[in-house]
């Protein structure tokens, strides 16, 4: 496993750099103020997960079973219903932003 | 009064069934912002979703106007249900009725303030890791958190699936245990939902509210030290005066150890993050939603739409889930995360073998004042450490007022076995009884 997010010190350190790449993976934009005050604030928010160490290997037993239906049509939204709340329509579906 | 502490983000009525009765005919019923009403825009406390109107009502819904409740109003939260105190909302703080200096606790501020201010008789919230027993405590309300997969969440806007579960905030124990009524049940919208008739040891025919009748002779409460440490001086007076009038009429207390629960707020963090880094994916600005006036590519559109759209508390959630389940972290936070999860569920486990209701301060701390929090994320984290430890082990528990200290409400959370909302009803309504 990487541990390249712990410093020398065990504490979680969070540079600018890497609050941008996971804004990136996330698609969302950050000011760079932002960024910074991310920066700082995951320090401490990931230095408190560190906690987590500490909890041992656990037996996770659940009990859980498959819920399952008949495949039979069910009425559903009309295709206006399903367009209505969005910003841009083109006859009679979703419009995007450009792929590339 | 409304417009004083801002509990309602839209009000606008959804008529109740004429003709029914029971207790819940003509009632009024505030319904949490992220619980969606058909023509009635449902926005999450969100610039995201402010103009979002739902082509259907959540389950929960119909269920209530079905049994003549009448819907006066869509209530004010923290944005997506992120925060504890519902000043990450973007239609602004809610105020607590009690002290409109202060916060009304979220998520579900909103919902408990209406009932606190007289706004509404019933209100529906979701508590993800305490949104409901919380503001419950700050409000002097009671909040009834349920067993997962007793209430449908067909219609509530996800933010962390594998936690939340829609429950009811009312002025009395028997009151919030009436709505549970109304809600509760399988629905085939919602897989999570259980049939109780398959359940083993539950009870499909319960009335929650007919077992609000104060009578917890024979009964034993486990007392967690965990729970008490650490907490406000005043809170923990006031709840342990309210936890010997149990034993006076007639309640056995032991004191318990759950060891598990230390790690329980960083545990529920990390999984309520990854789930919701992964359920806000879906506001893209295409289908519905705020969209940014970008003409970039898809990428950066997308980027821009979500900059726009979430707030801070928000951003801070979506990036620290998709850090904990980016390659080379996934192991170091989600799995042991997951390990604390399946550790809390069985340190419940084994405390429900000796004892029928686990009893605890609500919140360890008295509300807060507006703002006091805001700048600070990993202090408001650290509120929760006492109601996330029932999210994750997925049990019922509810939140019911304890007294005053300094003139605020403090509330005295009981925990009970899975199914098990009869026991914690009744134990609440001999506290209500003091």
């Amino acid at each position: 496993m990487s541990d390249t997010a712990a410093s020398d010190d065990g504490a979680a350190a969070v540079d600018a750099e890497e609050v941008r790449h996971v804004a990136d993976l996330a698609r969302v934009r950050l000011a760079d103020d932002e960024v910074d005050e991310f920066a700082a604030q995951f320090g401490d928010i990931l230095e408190y997960f560190e906690a987590l160490d500490e909890v041992p290997e656990t037996e996770r037993e659940e009990e859980l079973v498959n819920v399952m239906r008949p495949d039979e049509i069910e009425e559903g939204l009309s295709q206006e219903e399903a367009l209505a709340n969005a910003e841009e329509t083109e006859d009679g579906f979703f419009v995007g932003p450009k792929v590339s | 009064m409304a417009a004083d502490i801002n509990a309602f983000v839209t009000e606008a009525t959804i008529e109740g069934d004429a003709d029914a009765d029971g207790p819940l005919a003509d009632a009024t019923v505030a319904v949490k912002d992220n619980i969606s009403t058909e023509g009635i825009r449902t926005t999450c406390g969100s610039e995201m979703l402010a103009d979002y109107v739902p082509p259907y009502s959540a389950t929960v819904v119909d269920r209530l106007t079905e049994a003549g409740a009448t819907v006066v109003g869509k209530t004010n939260m923290d944005e997506f249900g992120m925060g504890t105190t519902t000043e990450t909302s973007a239609f602004g703080p809610t105020r607590n009725p009690v002290d409109t200096d202060r916060v009304p606790g979220g998520s579900s501020g909103g919902s408990a303030a209406a009932v606190a201010a007289g706004e509404a008789d019933v209100a529906l919230g979701s508590d993800t890791g305490g949104s409901v027993r919380c503001p419950a405590a700050f409000c002097g309300v009671v909040g009834i958190k349920p067993t997962y997969g007793l209430v449908s969440r067909y219609g509530l806007i996800a933010y962390a699936n594998s936690l939340e579960q829609i429950g009811p905030i009312a002025g009395t124990v028997e009151e919030a245990a009436a709505a549970l009524d109304v809600i509760a049940g399988d629905d085939p919208h919602d897989g999570t939902t259980r049939d109780l008739s398959e359940v083993t040891g539950a009870d499909p025919s319960a009335s929650y509210a007919a077992a609000a009748d104060g009578d917890v002779d024979g009964m034993t409460v486990g007392v967690p030290t965990e729970l008490f440490e650490g907490a406000d001086e005043r809170v923990v007076e006031t709840v342990e005066a309210a936890i010997a009038d149990l034993e006076a009429r007639g309640a056995e207390t032991t004191e318990i150890s759950l060891p598990s629960v230390e790690h329980a707020v960083q545990a529920y963090y990390v999984i309520a993050m990854a789930e919701a880094s992964s359920n806000l994916a879906r506001f893209d600005g295409v289908r519905y939603g705020h969209r940014g006036e970008s003409d970039g590519n898809w990428n950066e559109s997308f980027a821009e739409t979500r900059e726009e759209g979430f707030g801070a508390e928000v951003k801070r959630r979506i990036l620290l889930g998709t850090y904990a389940l980016s390659a080379g972290y996934h192991d170091k936070y989600y799995e042991k995360a997951q390990d604390a999860r399946a550790w809390v569920r069985q340190d419940f486990e084994a405390a429900f073998e000796d004892v029928d209701v686990i009893a605890s301060p609500t919140m360890p701390v008295l509300p807060f004042e507006l703002g006091e929090s805001l700048d600070d994320p990993l202090r408001m984290y650290l509120a929760d450490a006492n109601t996330t430890p029932a999210n994750l082990a997925n049990l019922p528990a509810i939140s019911v007022p304890a007294g005053e200290a300094d003139g605020l409400p403090v509330g005295l959370q009981l925990v009970g076995p899975k199914f098990g909302e009869e026991t914690i009803v009744r134990a609440a309504s001999a506290v209500e009884e003091r």
